[in-house]
């Protein structure tokens, strides 16, 4: 069994990672006795799990996740839903806390409209139908206000960072609310506008220099510069 | 009546543009050149200046050309109407066409398409201007584009044409070899795999010329490949050494 | 036949925050009401062409290549050259962009351009004559834009312009009935820098040279090209909304103001070729 890429190797589609009984894991696969990446990402060895994680990529969702995403059509029953990724999503109307009781004439408008943002989970989804939404559920709903991020869904780990570690730092210097969506999509909102300024370039640092090491304390260093 | 043979290789076997038999044209690729696009690729080969660039997986549009079970590959090959000496409508043409559907076929086979099923991967080339081997550099480019974008790739894909001038076997025709040469052999492959996607050839070859030009573009397409992977990484070094450096110039 | 256009992708809580920004005097990227973004300029990139532009005007990417060819003149002006402007919107320019024949975007692009070039007199058509009735020069402009983040309109002008001062072609003599082409390059001759400001209007206030996401969020826009002696070459006002007497002359004025340093710009950019 001998592996090829060291731990956190920037690796390319094609490249072989190991040879032996490794376990193809996320973003790599197997032929006969290896393993190739097949995304640009780094390389990781989990337990026996050979995996890549990605640089670049589309939002895939996976059930439980939460997501921002906007309204843009209104169908008999519910909502369709964008939330970057490949997938329509739909958000039912049995899936609303206002459907126990409502009749079913009732203007759907009401709720939700085309060109509103949700906070909403993922209940359902596989590779054969379009991802299911539900906002039955505390802090899920319509978004009031807030200036809207579009990060890349690939980042968004890193922008959570260990235990919620990195977006913690983040809230803390600047004083602003954040709330991240696993498509992506951020919200951001602070008394003051510098600070939410502040916020928006820090992510975007994150975005950008995701793949290095020591970034946790530039990204920190950065804002307290700014802030002064 | 024959024309006089054009002299494509002087006495010292050096070709029109100083180079030997088996040199590949100067060559340069650069990614993630676009701002909107999900990924995207520059490349210049010789006198070749192509752009490639990707959209998706995204919804498929109509929607009746989805698949069930894995993502619909779109393809669009085309040349700018100043890319050529006498300029050329833009309207698509019939080799346009064709190459758009072979490029295609040989990109296609590289892509887990089976992980994105009822799916669109919308692949757009856009020669700015053409010298020779304009499919290959573009397939070289598009292939680069659709890793830069993140898509799942059993790996990338290399192009390259080998073609027969003066009787010679010669690596990377450009535009007046491949006029006035006598074959033109364009060819994809897929290093690791071993796979040869793309294979055209027009002219006229004996069996053992063939062997002998196959070799020398599975060759090139070796090194093509590794330009690719180099430029695919560049990015993200470049980023890294800036970033990390400034954190030590800080200390 | 032309309809209304799909609502833009952008969230109404996303573009109140463009509004609420504009209000207090300040654009999503930093920019003052009145800014341009930065405008780069490479020319000579495709030496098969006569000439070419590579325009950056921040993320927007316009290419123009200019094509010089012999070719028949329109019957009722025999003694004159032809300028034909084209413009293709790449496919990969925008999500929202898709493969086929010319949109209405795309034609509306190019009659734009082209009449900004054609009403300075930019290219002096009458001295482009070789065998009149017969034989006359034609200038084909073809924009390609490649990366659209706003302000199509605008970068187009600049890459188209920057091509043509930037041209060179070959001189066709008549000689005794035949036409002779002599392959020493000049200049193609331009003698007006016509150039483009667009203002947008979002919410009763008036930014120029918006970037895409300002464009969802505007009512309507209105182009205004002026030639090198300020004078007024072309108008186009574009969008669902309206714009008042007062706010057109000022959008006016202004044009011709910020006109004035973007051809300063152009011209440092291609001078010495």
């Amino acid at each position: 069994m001998t592996i090829f890429a060291e731990k956190k190797q920037l690796v390319a589609p094609g490249e072989l990672l190991a040879e032996g009984s490794y376990f193809p894991g996320e973003n790599t696969y197997r032929e006969g006795n290896r393993v190739f990446a097949s995304r640009i990402g780094l390389a990781d060895l989990v337990a026996n799990k050979l995996i890549v994680v990605p640089l670049k990529g589309c939002y895939v969702p996976r059930v439980d996740d939460f997501v921002i995403g906007r309204v843009v059509d209104i169908a008999m029953s519910g909502w369709t839903v964008d939330i970057s990724a490949p997938y329509p999503a739909l958000l039912p109307l049995s899936e609303t806390p206002a459907a126990r009781g409502m009749a079913p004439r009732k203007d759907l408008t009401r709720i939700f409209n085309v060109g509103d943002l949700v906070m909403a989970e993922v209940i359902a989804f596989d590779r054969t139908r379009d991802p299911l939404l539900t906002v039955r559920g505390r802090g899920l709903g319509k978004v009031p206000s807030g200036r809207v991020v579009h990060i890349s869904p690939a980042k968004i780990p890193r922008l959570i960072g260990r235990k919620g570690s990195m977006i913690s730092m983040l809230k803390k210097v600047t004083g602003c609310d954040i709330i991240v969506g696993q498509n992506g999509t951020v919200l951001v909102s602070g008394r003051q506008p510098k600070n939410e300024q502040i916020a928006v370039a820090a992510m975007l640092m994150i975005e950008r220099e995701a793949h290095t090491r020591g970034l946790t304390d530039r990204v920190s260093e950065m804002m307290s510069r700014e802030l002064r | 009546m024959n024309k006089p043979e054009i002299r494509l290789i002087d006495d010292n076997g050096l070709r029109v543009d100083g180079r030997r038999l088996d040199e590949l044209r100067p060559t340069k690729m650069e990614v993630g050149v676009l701002d909107k696009a999900d990924g995207s690729a520059y490349i210049e080969q010789g006198k070749n200046r192509i752009i490639a660039a990707i959209y998706g997986p995204r919804e498929a549009h109509p929607k009746h050309v989805a698949l069930a079970d894995r993502a619909v590959i779109k393809c669009r090959y085309h040349m700018a109407p100043f890319s050529v000496e006498e300029r050329k409508s833009p309207a698509p043409s019939r080799r346009e066409l064709e190459l758009s559907k072979v490029i295609r076929e040989a990109l296609e086979t590289s892509i887990m398409s089976e992980l994105y099923p009822r799916t669109s991967i919308d692949i757009t080339i856009e020669v700015l201007q053409s010298d020779g081997g304009s499919r290959c550099a573009a397939i070289t480019a598009a292939s680069l584009a659709l890793a830069d974008a993140g898509v799942p790739l059993r790996e990338i894909v290399a192009a390259c044409a080998v073609g027969k001038i003066n009787g010679k076997i010669a690596l990377d025709l450009s535009d007046i070899e491949d006029k006035e040469g006598d074959a033109d052999l364009p060819v994809a492959f897929m290093p690791k795999s071993k796979a040869i996607t793309l294979l055209q050839m027009d002219g006229s070859f004996t069996e053992e010329e063939f062997n002998q030009a196959l070799d020398m573009a599975i060759n090139a397409c070796e090194k093509i490949n590794e330009m690719q992977i180099e430029a695919l990484k560049r990015k993200y070094i470049s980023v890294k050494e800036q970033a990390e450096e400034s954190r030590e110039v800080a200390t | 036949m032309s309809w209304t256009p799909q609502l833009p992708p952008v969230a109404k809580i996303e573009q109140k925050t463009i509004v609420d920004l504009i209000a207090k005097g300040r654009r999503v990227d930093e920019r003052k009401l009145t800014d341009y973004r930065d405008i780069k300029i490479e020319t000579g990139i495709v030496q098969k062409a006569n000439g070419s532009a590579m325009t950056h005007l921040g993320k927007t990417k316009v290419m123009t290549g200019i094509k010089v060819e012999l070719g028949a003149p329109f019957p009722d002006t025999p003694n004159q050259g032809v300028l034909t402007v084209n413009a293709e919107l790449v496919p990969f320019a925008s999500p929202s962009f898709e493969p086929g024949p010319p949109s209405e975007a795309a034609i509306e692009l190019a009659r734009v351009v082209d009449r900004g070039l054609r009403e300075s007199k930019a290219i002096p058509l009458e001295t482009l004559c070789v065998e009149p009735g017969k034989k006359v020069i034609i200038v084909f402009v073809d924009v390609y834009v490649l990366d659209h983040d706003g302000n199509l309109i605008d970068a187009s002008a600049i890459s188209a312009l920057a091509a043509l001062l930037t041209s060179k072609m070959k001189t066709y003599e008549l000689d005794g009935g035949e036409v002779r082409v002599k392959d020493e390059l000049l200049p193609l001759m331009i003698q007006n820098e016509p150039v483009a400001v667009t203002t947008a209007k979002i919410d009763g206030s008036m930014i120029l040279d918006p970037c895409l996401q300002e464009e969802l969020v505007m009512s309507s826009r209105l182009t205004v090209t002026s030639g090198r002696d300020g004078s007024l070459c072309a108008m186009q006002k574009g969008g669902l909304g309206a714009f008042t007497d007062q706010e057109v002359r000022q959008a006016v004025r202004t044009a011709i103001e910020k006109g004035k340093e973007i051809r300063e710009v152009i011209k440092g950019a291609t001078s010495g070729r």
